[in-house]
């Protein structure tokens, strides 16, 4: 019956996207009328049962050095065997880069419908309905998951993570056989100090607008300014600009942060399609007819060399900075 | 050395999206079909690479869709790829579609199983982690960069905030994104090549949907662009900060 969270972590570090995934499964969990448990694999240096506060009431762990590498295929034996272990009949997943390995996985070994890019609480009125972002983010569809175990992942930033309880959770330790991964992990190179754009609550990003790579400084200050990820158009990446990963964009990474500012983009469907969710859109370009004005919030047409300086300064104003 | 690349057709990115019968049905009327970007640009593309080190490699390419599909996988051929299979069904839903795959893939004994990491239509992500448990095969998602050396595929895969590199002994399923290759464009030789390669049709094996599609929305209309004076950034500082309230 109950609803069963995936926690993904990094570094022993609770994802965003699973405390965003915790509110959702508890949320659901109410509306089934049953409960939510978290489950967390490997390590982590994380306070546990404080995530209670989202809304979870128990979080099983089956703490295997051997999960501190991900592997799709070995994820998904583990968390098929809690799920039969707890009787878990809804698995919510982050559809993030781990909850795209194995939930799919997840769905045929279990036999569950799955519904990936979740936006909104299912509509259980009358059978099982799902809201998922389609066409890059250019429509929604609703879609009924037929079996009676579903696996649901949910879109970054369309759900958010809540405090709703002050009870802690219970931590449970959980046995599970763990296989022998045929992956050997060799590396993990991580950007230092910067945030991670499918994270970021605000992101800075650049165009064709700003002429070259070596006009990027103003785009960093002020990303550094509001704790916001730096990101690009596609052309941008493709001259070799800015590195392929801060792509944003239908064939780069979609993202829906709560604040996205497009210096220099002109607003190609392309780009919009992979920007289109983020809660306030704010578009500085010279061009007045240029198509991203039209998905904007606010605007300010005008050269980016002169306004930006200008807005870096107001910025620092509000934040007490000199 | 062989390599199944998977292919779905998929709308012009371009394309503006509109329902019909009631909102259940995307509105096809004047769209273009292309090859699902990321299944062309890094998928395949990334296999014709392999290829090209290694003559030896065999590629063949599979589609589950009606005959519709035809000219997008011929398109496919023209880039690259020795034969294709077309499974003459409609692409239902992941789990249908994985199922037609697996069933070819088991037939064909490949070392490499090759997707987009999501169409653009449906952004499901889903189709090569199915195929992966389907065959039991290790997979690796939203891969960026793929050398291989024998048997032993190195495979660098996107994480929150920088990248993973790691190493699979033996057949692999791997989901393919931005910086796996780069796009090309079919020359004539491979148009008129694509003309005389193999493209089998075969019947579609039995299969259960997992899903269905109730309907579609379209998001609602943005209220319109609130212009700040150029000359004046204090105000979209303080709009942000008092009405927007994202800073």
């Amino acid at each position: 019956m109950s609803v069963l969270i995936f926690i993904d972590q990094s570094d022993g570090h609770v994802k965003k996207a699973s405390l965003e995934a915790i509110s959702y499964g508890a949320k659901l969990a109410v509306q089934l009328n049953t409960t939510a448990i978290g489950l967390v694999l490997g390590s982590v240096k994380e306070d546990l049962p404080a995530l209670g506060q989202y809304g979870v009431t128990q979080i099983q762990q089956v703490e295997n050095a051997q999960l501190n590498h991900f592997d799709a295929q070995v994820y998904t034996s583990v968390i098929a065997q809690v799920t039969q272990q707890i009787g878990a009949e809804t698995i919510v997943f982050a559809n993030n880069v781990d909850g795209k390995a194995i939930a799919p996985r997840l769905s045929v070994r279990l036999k569950a419908a799955l519904v990936s890019g979740a936006v909104a609480l299912p509509d259980t009125t009358n059978g099982f309905v799902v809201r998922k972002s389609v066409f890059s983010g250019k429509a929604f569809a609703n879609i009924e998951l037929k079996t009676n175990t579903r696996i649901i992942t949910l879109n970054p930033n369309s759900f958010p993570a809540t405090v709703s309880s002050d009870a802690p959770a219970t931590v449970v330790p959980c046995e599970a056989v763990v296989d022998a991964s045929a992956i050997q992990v060799k590396a993990v190179n991580k950007v230092k100090g910067e945030v991670p754009l499918s994270e970021a609550d605000i992101v800075v990003s650049g165009g064709r607008g700003l002429k070259g790579p070596e006009n990027w400084g103003m785009i960093e200050t002020l990303a550094k300014l509001l704790g916001a990820a730096t990101a690009c158009s596609r052309p941008v990446a493709d001259s070799d600009w800015r590195p392929h990963h801060e792509h944003v964009g239908q064939t780069g990474l979609a993202i829906a942060p709560n604040l996205y500012i497009a210096i220099g983009i002109s607003g190609a469907i392309q780009h919009l399609a992979g920007v289109n969710r983020s809660k306030t859109i704010v578009v500085i370009n010279k061009d007045p007819e240029a198509p991203f004005f039209k998905a904007a919030d606010y605007g300010i047409v005008g050269d980016a060399f002169e306004v930006v300086p200008k807005l870096i300064e107001e910025i620092k104003k509000l934040k007490g900075v000199a | 050395m062989k390599v199944l690349v998977c292919i779905s057709k998929s709308p012009d990115t371009t394309t503006k999206i509109a329902f019909s019968d009631n909102n259940t049905t995307f509105a096809t009327a004047g769209v273009q079909w292309i090859i699902n970007p990321y299944d062309e640009w890094y998928a395949l593309v990334k296999a014709i690479e392999l290829k090209e080190k290694d003559p030896a490699t065999v590629i063949h390419l599979i589609t589950v869709g009606m005959s519709d599909a035809e000219p997008v996988i011929r398109k496919a051929l023209a880039l690259g790829g020795d034969e294709a299979f077309r499974v003459n069904a409609d692409s239902k839903d992941s789990f249908y579609i994985a199922s037609q795959i697996s069933e070819i893939a088991r037939q064909g004994s490949y070392d490499l199983i090759f997707t987009g990491k999501e169409t653009i239509d449906y952004n499901g992500s889903s189709v090569g982690g199915m195929v992966a448990e389907m065959l039991n095969l290790p997979y690796v998602a939203l891969a960026t960069h793929f050398e291989l050396s024998g048997n032993t595929s190195t495979v660098t895969r996107e994480i929150e905030g920088g990248e993973e590199i790691v190493e699979v002994n033996g057949a692999v399923v791997v989901s393919c994104q931005k910086g796996m290759a780069e796009a090309r464009i079919p020359n004539m030789r491979g148009i008129m090549a694509a003309r005389t390669k193999p493209l089998k049709v075969v019947e579609p094996t039995d299969a259960e949907t997992l899903t269905t599609v109730i309907n579609f929305e379209l998001p609602p209309a943005k209220g319109g662009v609130k212009l700040v004076p150029a000359d004046n950034p204090a105000e979209l500082v303080r709009l942000l900060h008092e009405e927007a309230k994202v800073i």
